[in-house]
């Protein structure tokens, strides 16, 4: 008795959760600042547990805020900024209405701006959280810097684009980050480590972007001018941890080599020191002159209990590592023109590689096509008219994939008009039971340092052992089935083969034989048929999980079989029609 | 022929002509135009000129203009001076356009009137003398204007006059004064548009002022609307309403180490924040080489096409070029980043964990069949002969035969042990259920077929035995049938019958289903399921020929019923549960819910104290009496409807036979231990039954002893697996 009635929805989940309009009233924002903020900010809706219990009872869609979120928005000196720009406006809006323009002007040079350091720091209170966080912004930098400079957004934002990300690529390479790289049909994809962080990135190709009409730009720029603030930010803690100067600065050695050419051929002064860094060729000044990077040794601590067999390991991969860093040390590369001269010459600089252009492709350049000492040359084209004897010519995927396989490749496969290798994607690790293009093997074998086989028998050869795994494989497929009931199909079919052979023996003489059978395999055979018996006793809910990992990982092998097949029949294709050929 | 001759020789003029016409048509428009507006001036005067060159042309060409000539008057000396000075006349009008000068016709008195209002009259107006001025006989038709535009070199500069009526040919004077006018130039070409101009007010401090006045008194005191303004931006930059200036600090582009003390402290406020997942890598398929079998095939293509932008595998197709200078732009970059962005700030976000179990480790750990011997394994013998699926099998309860009811109308009775057939009854109708008596003192069988239940004495036995039946049998001719009608009749086996060793039959109202002993061996009980009567289970007592309908009322379809084998108590099921029913209080003391939609077999443990049942949606669920009226556990071994259940008597096993062919054996130990629950295994999955007309095995039960099982199936044989 007694007591106040409690009411629904008062309590619990119901008051921890706010929508969206709501949170936008409490705010007194307009829809698109309430997004701004929530991008600048990074303030994302939640999925409640109970929607319903959330929604009141109604089952309406509704996108619903943590109220924590919210209030602390509430407190954000941005959202001040907004009101402060709505204001701005109006009042501008007022003075032209007036013709005013004197008004006009001294309301313009006042217009309100806001600073976004404060929530860099805020969202990302540690460096490394930073990093981890930057793939994004990199993407939509090296996005924006390829836009042209009109229409779409603002030229500065382009031009501050295009700054960051050359910073970026010029640190790459200064500390060698580089890991991996895949020409996709996307565009290029790059992978660096970077104070043990893995940070992949995507380039489009340099071409003009064909704006579609149903995309936000203003969501796009905004997360531009936060992205931008983020890199600038992480550029500059990351130049200083090499000791570089920033605002970046070229080498003074360079430099002064650089200056010989007339610069006024590609651009305008103010641009032309921009257009030297993007060029990637030189190297950049350091606060304080150092001999070229000292390795830092890995120290031992072999008293550490940790196992001597990953101590191993790990020093292993440590030379791995600092071996692939120096892959390309002591080669001379020459682009010809019409390869994409930015992410080679990136690509080449990250390892250690020296790279030149023709003088009229870009600025930069450091020596020329006549060179002697040139040893790579890289050409896209199915010939070159003049070839020097002392150089190989060959096509801009041996760069790539020599990253990749973290070894120089054998250039024959890459000589021009040659039919390329396919380029394998660095990024997929496959576990036993994937499928493994034969060509990841023929890289993996070359890595453990095997010779590759060059006679055509020798390949056939190994073509045929492939097969001979293909077919097995699929015969799994045929009878999709766990492998261990897969096993005991086996077994099965070949006790009746045994017996059926016994059978034919036994019309001619021996009646005993027909007993023999292999104690092992009955126990096998014992043991399938006990886990289908328990495997009948288990619980509804976790009988469905159990189907369900089981139907993934069949899923899983069915693709593999199926990806091998195609493989085969691709293959037996190649083969009748060079048959055929040698026929001819 | 010489109208056509000169026409020839006036070929050349006339397209000179035609070159100038359109630029001089519009002039001689304008100058009309000009005429009428400015009074027409010279109308008069150029009527002689231009008629006189008028006549001069029709002279030439045409002679029968001879009329127009004698109208035509005028001073032709005089022309041109008065022509110049009506002209400069006019000038003055457009200079001085406020003085006034009433110019008029001096030979026409109408004034400045539209002269289409003459039209109708033979004159055009008056002239001083007030006499009509009469209109020029015109007869020029369309090709006389014509011939005239073509031949008359002077067309270009004749103009009409509406006043009088005639043409006029300008003098080159005219024309040039008509040109000056149209270039926007003054008439008189002596007239100097530049004269220099004299000021009248001039920069020039002169001795004397332009007035006298003296300065007003404003131009001592400071401005008040003045100060009004100056205060109110002072009173606006007090405020704070106008702000100065601000200093253009360049601090936005700046960059400087944000992360130089960093804190944990902060860490702990994002606690709840969620890190944005990274977009996945990509794999072999989106290189723009890669290996022939990542691209698709025409069917996978086609697939892709057609499934839903959501269901895709890949949002790309891929694709191969064989150089990386053939590599196009993607198309949907700017999209997929902008999809990103969209993901990243509209996504909810929520913490998943995912299950990462070993699928091992789901199994339940049971013991070994092997540690739970004996049960069948193998099939050992297969009992052939019925023709018709095999509906219901029944041992005796010595273990020694195996009584068999088909569809074929027939009751065999075989010999287990050899599988010998060694009795063929035949009754006449499909058989739809055989019960041996449990007592082991008598050899009786029940058959149910059709709505009657046959009582047999096969004879299988020991001499003793047999007569101890037949005594049973016997023994009730001393109940005199007194009863009067019931619904259930019974009669003696007669004549032929008798040989066969059918001893009763009793007679139903309808079709029986099942029938069961009661451990005794005296009471039986036979189902007929019927919706919609009381009547559909009735308890037989052998001994003294009667029989009860122990239900008043329909409780649902009765699917089969058995009796306790200790206790006096009584299970029915029905199509959803089981009901027990104490026989000697007459009352039911529990309602079982199957969790089942149809009951279709039920089986009781030797023990009493426990329930299977099997239903036709392929379950099988196990009651503990004690426990719960629900099921103890529910099995879902089988992949079609469960046909039979069966107990061993002896051992702890049970079996349960399904449509898919398959006769599923289950250890199930029973503990005495109330705290202890029943282990249920499985144990072995015998097969062997061929399925036929969707019908698999039928019937299942086990020998009295030996760990053995009988099945029937459809396929009109019984199989034994020891």
């Amino acid at each position: 008795m007694g007591g106040l009635q409690k009411k629904k929805y008062e309590r619990g989940s119901a008051t921890n959760y706010i929508t969206r309009n709501k949170a936008r009233k409490k705010l007194q924002l307009s829809l698109p600042d309430f997004r701004r903020l929530c991008i600048l900010k990074g303030i994302y809706p939640h999925e409640p547990k109970h929607k319903k219990k959330v929604n009141k009872g109604s089952t309406a869609a509704r996108t619903f805020y943590l109220l924590k979120d919210i209030r602390f928005l509430l407190h954000e000196p941005i959202v001040r900024k907004f009101r402060d720009y709505k204001v701005f406006v109006r009042k501008l809006k007022k003075a032209y209405g007036k013709t005013e323009y004197s008004d006009v002007e001294r309301l313009r040079e006042n217009k309100p701006s806001y600073k976004l350091d404060h929530i860099i720091k805020e969202r990302y209170p540690t460096f490394i959280d930073a990093l981890r966080d930057i793939d994004d912004s990199l993407c939509m930098c090296f996005l924006f810097s390829t836009f042209a400079r009109t229409g779409k957004c603002h030229v500065q934002t382009i031009q501050l684009c295009r700054r960051l990300t050359v910073e970026w690529m010029n640190f790459v390479i200064t500390s060698r980050a580089l890991r991996k790289v895949f020409i996709s049909i996307k565009g290029i994809y790059y992978q660096a480590e970077v104070m043990g962080q893995l940070i992949t990135w995507l380039v489009p190709y340099q071409f003009s972007h064909d704006h579609p009409t149903d995309v936000d730009y203003r969501v796009m720029a905004t997360f531009t001018e936060l992205y931008t603030t983020l890199l600038g930010f992480i550029n500059f803690r990351l130049y200083h941890s090499l000791n570089l100067l920033y605002p970046p600065k070229l080498d003074s050695k360079t430099e002064s080599e650089l200056k010989e050419e007339d610069e006024d051929d590609y651009a305008m002064n103010s641009e032309s020191y921009l257009e030297k860094l993007s060029a990637l060729s030189s190297s950049l000044a350091r606060v304080v002159s150092t001999a070229e990077e000292e390795e830092a040794e890995l120290d031992q601590f072999p008293d550490e209990g940790e196992d001597i067999e990953k101590l191993e390991a790990r020093e292993k991969e440590q030379k791995q590592l600092e071996a692939q860093k120096k892959l390309f040390d002591g080669l001379k590369f020459f682009l010809n023109r019409e390869v994409p001269r930015e992410s080679l010459a990136f690509v080449i600089r990250c390892f250690g590689g020296e790279v030149s252009w023709d003088k009229s492709v870009c600025i930069g350049s450091t020596y020329e096509v006549t060179d002697e000492t040139i040893t790579h040359h890289i050409v896209d084209r199915p010939n070159v008219d003049k070839q020097y004897i002392n150089r190989y010519y060959i096509q801009p995927q041996w760069v790539y994939d020599c990253v990749n396989a973290k070894i120089v490749l054998p250039v024959e496969d890459y000589f021009l008009g040659v039919t390329l290798p396919p380029h394998l994607s660095p990024f997929v690790e496959e576990k036993d039971g994937d499928y493994v293009p034969p060509e990841k093997l023929k890289i993996m074998a070359l890595q453990r340092g095997e010779k590759p086989a060059h006679g055509q028998e020798d390949e056939e050869e190994e073509e045929d052992e492939e097969e001979g795994e293909d077919e097995e494989e699929e015969d799994d497929n045929e009878e999709e089935e766990d492998d261990e009931e897969e096993a005991d199909e086996k077994s099965l079919k070949k006790m009746e083969e045994q017996r059926s052979k016994g059978k034919s023996l036994q019309v001619k003489v021996t009646p005993g034989k027909m007993k023999v059978e292999n104690p092992a395999r009955l126990e096998e055979e014992e043991k399938a048929e006990e886990k289908r018996l328990a495997i009948m006793m288990m619980k509804k809910k976790e009988k469905y999980l159990y189907d369900k990992i089981m139907f993934g990982k069949k899923r899983k092998v069915r693709e593999a079989n199926k990806l091998a097949a195609k493989r085969k029949a691709h293959d037996d294709a190649e083969k009748s029609k060079k048959k055929k050929k040698t026929r001819k | 022929m010489e109208f056509g001759a000169v026409f020839r020789s006036l070929t050349f003029p006339q397209i000179f002509n035609f070159n100038k016409k359109p630029a001089e048509e519009e002039e001689e428009e304008e100058d009309e135009d000009l005429s009428d507006s400015e009074d027409s001036v010279f109308s008069g005067l150029e009527d002689s000129g231009s008629d006189s060159e008028d006549e001069e042309e029709e002279g030439s060409n045409d002679k029968e203009d001879g009329d127009d000539e004698g109208l035509k008057t005028g001073p032709e000396e005089s022309e041109q001076v008065e022509f110049y000075v009506c002209v400069s006349r006019v000038f003055r009008v457009q200079l001085f356009s406020d003085v006034v000068v009433p110019v008029q016709d001096i030979r026409n008195t109408v004034g400045n009137i539209p002269m289409e209002w003459y039209r109708d009259f033979p004159h055009i107006g008056y002239d001083l003398d007030g006499k009509k001025i009469y209109k020029p006989i015109r007869n020029k038709d369309e090709l006389d204007e014509f011939l005239d535009k073509m031949e008359n070199p002077d067309y270009w500069r004749t103009v009409h006059d509406k006043q009088t009526g005639s043409d006029i040919v300008l003098s080159d004077e005219q024309v040039e004064l008509v040109n000056r006018l149209q270039r926007g130039q003054f008439g008189d070409v002596n007239f100097n548009e530049y004269q220099p101009q004299v000021e009248f007010f001039s920069g020039d401090l002169m001795v004397h002022p332009v007035s006298n006045r003296p300065a007003d008194k404003r131009s001592f005191i400071p401005s008040l609307i003045e100060k009004e303004k100056v205060s109110k931006l002072v009173h606006a930059i007090k405020m704070g309403w106008i702000k100065p200036r601000r200093q253009d600090d360049d601090s936005r582009g700046r960059y400087y180490d944000l992360w130089t003390n960093e804190d944990s402290s902060i860490l702990a406020k994002h606690r709840m924040h969620l890190p944005a997942p990274k977009i996945p890598l990509p794999g072999h398929h989106e290189s723009y080489n890669p290996p022939p079998e990542y691209l698709f095939t025409d069917e996978e293509r086609a697939l892709w096409e057609q499934q839903d932008l959501s269901d895709r595998k890949f949002p790309f197709v891929p694709q191969r070029f064989s150089s990386l200078r053939q590599v196009p732009a993607f198309p949907r970059f700017i999209h997929e980043r902008f999809e990103r962005c969209l993901d990243l700030y509209l996504c909810p976000r929520q913490r998943k964990m995912r299950v990462n179990v070993n699928p091992e480790d789901l199994i339940p750990k049971l013991p070994k069949p092997k540690d739970l011997q004996p049960f069948p394994t193998t099939q050992s013998l297969v009992y052939r002969g019925h023709s018709g699926l095999v509906r219901s099998i029944s041992v005796s309860p010595s273990g020694q035969w195996l009584a068999s009811g088909s569809d074929d109308g027939s009751v065999r009775f075989w010999e287990v042990r050899s599988s010998r057939c060694m009795k063929t009854v035949q009754v006449g109708g499909a058989v739809r259920s055989v019960a041996w008596n449990p007592n082991p003192s008598v050899c009786l069988l029940a058959v149910a077929l059709d709505s009657v239940v046959l009582i047999l004495s096969p004879s299988l036995a020991d001499r003793q035995v047999v007569s101890s039946s037949e005594r049973l049998l016997s023994g009730q001719q001393e109940e005199e049938p007194a009863e009067g009608v019931g619904p259930v009749t019974w009669s003696e086996g007669e004549g032929e019958e008798l040989n066969q060793g059918i001893r009763l039959k009793i007679q139903h109202p309808k079709a029986v289903h099942q029938v069961a002993w009661h451990a005794k061996g005296d009471y039986l009980a036979s189902v007929m399921p019927d919706h919609s009567s009381h009547l559909q289970v009735f308890i037989h007592q052998v001994s003294r020929r009667r029989s009860q309908n122990p239900f008043r009322k329909n409780k649902g379809l009765v699917q089969c019923v058995s009796f306790h084998p200790v206790r006096p108590y009584f299970f029915v099921a029905t199509q959803r549960s089981v009901r027990i029913y104490n026989l000697v209080k007459q009352e039911m003391t529990k309602k079982l819910q199957a969790n089942s939609k149809w009951i279709s077999s039920m089986a009781v443990h030797p023990g009493g104290d426990h329930v299977v049942c099997g239903s036709y949606d392929c379950r099988l669920s196990w009651f503990d009496l004690d426990l719960s009226t629900k099921p103890y556990k529910m099995l879902r071994h089988h992949k079609k409807a469960v046909r039979g259940v069966a107990y061993h008597r002896l051992y702890p096993l049970f079996a349960s036979a399904s449509d898919d062919g398959s006769v599923i054996v289950c250890h199930g130990t029973v503990y005495n231990d109330l705290l202890q629950n029943p282990l249920i295994v499985p144990v072995k999955v015998l097969r062997g039954h061929v399925i036929t007309h969707d019908l698999g095995v039928l019937d299942v039960t086990f020998h009295p002893t030996q760990p053995w099982i009988f099945s029937s199936g459809s396929d009109a044989t019984i199989r034994l697996f020891t």
